[in-house]
């Protein structure tokens, strides 16, 4: 366990706001997908960086726990190292990059690839919880239509997409229903990442700061994208392999490589790419990991 | 409660501070039957409507709803979901003001399918061949069905309201003057529009109306308001040819003298 | 050729706090700016820093501006992250204004009042010429002026009051209910007055200035008065429960603005006036005034008016006032996006392709 800053209590939050918080999660794990109000505090960090993750994070953190903090699904990504050195400094827990030896997992924007266990924890920061907002901004009218079970109006988008595009346009915050009972938004993951949420061995919760809300999937509960029967929801991603590892099946970042056109694709997941390269598997634009 | 009537109410009351709105009001709807609630602006008729349809609370009374499995339901004790299902399977609401009702930034196809998409239809090509089939009962052309509402001229805004509310094949619809607001010879075809929709589907209306002849063109039987108070009622064109109320009489003769 | 992935966040994020610290401390051949320099010549910075921070405290107001470079959101920022680690003694009693040491009292609707009017320190009539004799270090203090602070205890009654003896002011009731705390409970919805007023005092000047402002050019006009502004100190008292008597800890600077709207009256109502309420720490009359014209706005619709414009939507209104949330959020587009880009970018190539592939719906063409 690495050194931990004085002056503050563990994992920087008070026991009484981690209690509160913690009753706000033992709620959204019993109404899964339902938004529930909690006592957001101000964070030394600002709002819209994670201050919801990093409060559910610090109420379900335990001294012996394992943090991975990832950003655009990478570890190395400037807010995933502020966050992960928060923690470090807060609660001097270990902290790792690999998937694989984290217990906690904060994220925002992915899903890591590898399947999570029973024994993990994924967070994911939450920028905006309410999946209606763009259709109706008034969070009094969109709480009576959760309350209500109210969901056409989101099938109306869909609708409109399909008319207008001949498909759904949505890319990424892609709404699901949570246990066939409420619409939930995933946080701003591709689409891609939408089908690991299905039946996930590992809890999910979910954090947003400013807009004061927590919610949360229990473990190996049903998540459905919303489609038609006849326009099915469909998992996209770049139709390229990894340049790095040569994987085929995980999503890709895409990196401009010049002024003139060039483009490599790269696994978003770094710490999936490195394993896979450690592994001796070898894309394009990649160097065998053995010559090192 | 009647037991043919598809909707009864007895003894509704409600006051707005010292000024009385409904006062002792019972109402009877048959299934199929369109009634008229007819009445200067000030005279209850729109409030009746909102308290008949559960929008509104009553200070005192009763309104009964017999449902499709044949139950009689209290609808002011209906637990707000369940009123919400009915308003938007079972029956409809058309609104004076088109723009009250329709999602003015939703493609017609898109306002038409709502209802069918609220239900849980998941079939997309199905929710459309639906709304094109609606738009043409309400003779607007198929082709608009990816328009936006606000190229649509006041009539056709009406007549896709219409549609998106009977798309549910509702038993029950209310409309608030829905002929209102328009001109005249739009008007006339409007209300044969609503008479035919109506005698087809048999749909039973609750109509509210100042306009004494699209009361006697719509409805079958006539409630004549004042000043909350139900003064007559009875077929339509027995109240209007032979008007026993002095109220009722005035009515009339101001429509025959204008 | 071979791409490495970009490392080094840790190292980039240590050399830019590095970098900030260099460039807060400017050329350091000028002598470095105190703390208590900062307090003392730049109070209505510390005012406002106080109030958008939420924490009476003008020294550390001074170090967060000083750590802030005059940021004064960014130090608002600093004292609430600051304040949501401090423990909770004990609530305050509401403070008395009517007993306020008064620096200034000023109402535009009378011509003169028990107390009368004193103008205080106040930038109202001064010239906005800029005084090149600021730039001299060291010149001469500035004369004593005349007035002193008076106190206002049983001398200076509240405009209202003056008005509520008539009967022509709305009545404003004591209640014995717990006021509700943002800080510690989310907003809800109806949100209740004392709700509202808490959050029109944190929220920033900036936005309740334009929405004010806006009141003011008809969306959603309250026909305002200045009733009465009045800044000074006020005492602050506890009642510890041990003790069950209140005890003064101590004074702060306020200022209050009652503004008197008109209004028609309804149908059980008779017409008579109402307020609008503000009340801010220090000096930072502006927003006070600002905050009151708001609060009435947004009881348009507890009067019966007709809720159309921003200033009377409660929910627009509480939901975009606060400047350290808003600041968060908007600053937060700097963050990485780029999965979320790129799967905006392959549904864009997608649905191109398919548009040039014809297999788009015909009536999709337009």
């Amino acid at each position: 366990m690495s050194a931990r800053m004085q002056g503050y209590n563990f994992a920087y939050l008070d026991e009484q706001t981690k209690r509160m918080i913690r009753r706000a999660l033992l709620k959204a794990v019993a109404i899964p997908g339902h938004q529930v109000p909690f006592g957001s505090r101000e964070m030394p960090l600002p709002y819209g960086w994670g201050t919801g993750g990093i409060q559910v994070t610090a109420s379900v953190l335990g001294a012996n726990d394992v943090l991975k903090v990832i950003d655009q699904g990478a570890d190395d990504t400037t807010n995933a190292v502020s966050i992960r050195r928060f923690f470090a400094r807060t609660a001097g827990v270990a902290t790792t990059t690999h998937t694989d030896a984290a217990t906690v997992i904060q994220t925002r924007h992915r899903i890591p690839e590898k399947q999570l266990r029973e024994d993990q924890i994924i967070v994911y920061q939450v920028p905006q919880p309410e999946p209606l907002f763009r259709l109706e901004p008034s969070r009094a009218e969109t709480r009576r239509m959760h309350g209500l079970s109210d969901y056409g109006l989101m099938h109306v988008k869909l609708y409109e997409d399909i008319a207008r595009f001949g498909q759904v346009s949505i890319s990424y915050d892609y709404p699901v229903m949570v246990n066939h009972r409420y619409l939930m938004s995933p946080s701003p993951i591709p689409s891609f990442d939408n089908p690991k949420m299905h039946m996930m061995p590992a809890l999910q919760l979910f954090g947003a700061g400013r807009e004061k809300r927590i919610y949360a999937i229990p473990p190996y509960t049903d998540v459905r994208s919303l489609d038609f029967d006849d326009h099915p929801f469909r998992a996209t991603r770049a139709p390229h392999a990894c340049g790095l590892c040569g994987a085929t099946d995980s999503y890709l970042d895409e990196v401009v490589t010049d002024d003139r056109g060039g483009r490599l694709f790269v696994c978003s997941d770094t710490d999936h790419c490195t394993e896979r390269r450690e592994t001796g598997c070898v894309g394009a634009e990649g160097v065998p990991e053995a010559a090192e | 409660m009647n037991d043919e009537s598809l909707l009864s109410a007895r003894g509704l009351s409600l006051h707005f501070g010292a000024i009385p709105a409904l006062v002792d009001v019972d109402v009877d709807l048959w299934p199929g039957e369109v009634l008229a609630i007819v009445g200067e602006s000030g005279s209850g008729k729109t409030t009746l409507l909102n308290v008949l349809s559960g929008r509104m609370a009553a200070d005192a009374g009763v309104v009964w709803y017999r449902d499709p499995a044949g139950r009689l339901v209290d609808v002011h004790a209906m637990p707000a979901p369940a009123l919400r299902t009915l308003h938007r399977s079972d029956w409809g609401f058309v609104h004076q003001n088109p723009r009250d009702n329709l999602r003015m930034a939703v493609s017609a196809g898109g306002n038409v399918g709502e209802r069918l998409m609220a239900q849980g239809a998941r079939h997309y090509a199905n929710i459309r061949a639906e709304a094109m089939r609606w738009l043409e009962e309400v003779e607007i052309d198929a082709d608009r069905i990816d328009d936006l509402p606000r190229t649509f001229s006041g009539g056709m805004l009406q007549r896709l309201q219409i549609a998106r509310t009977l798309v549910t094949h509702p038993r029950l619809v209310f409309m608030d003057e829905p002929t209102g607001g328009l001109d005249v010879s739009v008007q006339a075809r409007l209300l044969d529009l609503i008479r035919s929709l109506v005698a087809r589907f048999s749909i039973a209306v609750v109509l509210v109306t100042h306009d004494i002849a699209v009361a006697r063109l719509l409805a079958q039987r006539i409630v004549v308001m004042q000043r909350g108070r139900v003064v007559e009622t009875g077929l339509t064109d027995q109240v209007l040819d032979d008007p026993q109320h002095p109220y009722t009489q005035l009515l009339v003769s101001s429509v025959l003298q204008a | 050729m071979a791409y490495v992935a970009v490392k080094g966040g840790e190292r980039a994020i240590d050399n830019a706090h590095a970098w900030l610290a260099e460039e807060r401390r400017g050329d350091v051949a000028v002598p470095e700016l105190g703390i208590d320099q900062i307090s003392g010549q730049l109070g209505r910075a510390v005012d406002r820093a106080m109030g958008e921070g939420s924490l009476y405290d003008r020294d550390l107001a001074a170090l967060a501006i000083k750590q802030a470079q005059g940021d004064l959101i960014e130090a608002a920022f600093l004292l609430r992250a600051y304040r949501t680690t401090l423990p909770r003694f004990a609530h305050s009693l509401p403070v008395e204004t009517a007993g306020m040491t008064v620096k200034r009292r000023i109402s535009a609707v009378f011509k003169d009042l028990p107390g009368g009017q004193l103008l205080g320190p106040t930038y109202d009539y001064t010239h906005r010429l800029l005084d090149f004799t600021l730039t001299a270090a060291g010149a001469a203090p500035p004369a004593v002026p005349e007035q002193v602070a008076t106190d206002a205890a049983g001398e200076m009654p509240r405009v209202h009051d003056i008005l509520g003896h008539e009967g022509l002011m709305e009545a404003d009731l004591p209640s014995d209910s717990v006021p509700g705390d943002l800080t510690r409970e989310p907003l809800s919805f109806p949100a209740p007055r004392d709700v509202r007023l808490q959050a029109l005092a944190r929220g920033d000047e900036g936005f309740l200035l334009a929405l004010g402002y806006s009141t003011q050019r008809g969306w959603g006009g309250t026909h305002p008065f200045a009733g009465e502004i009045r800044a000074g100190a006020v005492s602050v008292e506890i009642e510890p429960a041990e003790l069950g008597f209140a005890i003064d800890i101590g004074d702060i600077e306020l200022t209050e603005c009652q503004m008197v709207n008109q209004f028609k009256g309804s149908k059980i109502v008779p017409p008579q006036f109402t307020r609008g309420y503000g009340l801010v720490f220090g000096a930072s009359e502006r927003k006070a005034m600002s905050m009151a014209l708001v609060d009435r706005a947004m009881r348009a619709e507890e009067l019966g008016e007709d809720v159309v414009a921003p200033a009377q939507n409660v929910e627009f209104v509480l939901y975009h006032s606060d400047n350290i949330e808003a600041t968060g959020f908007v600053e937060h587009l700097k963050l990485p996006h780029y999965v979320d880009f790129q799967s905006e970018l392959e549904t864009v190539r997608r649905m191109r392709a398919e548009v040039e592939a014809g297999t788009q719906p015909a009536e999709a063409a337009e």
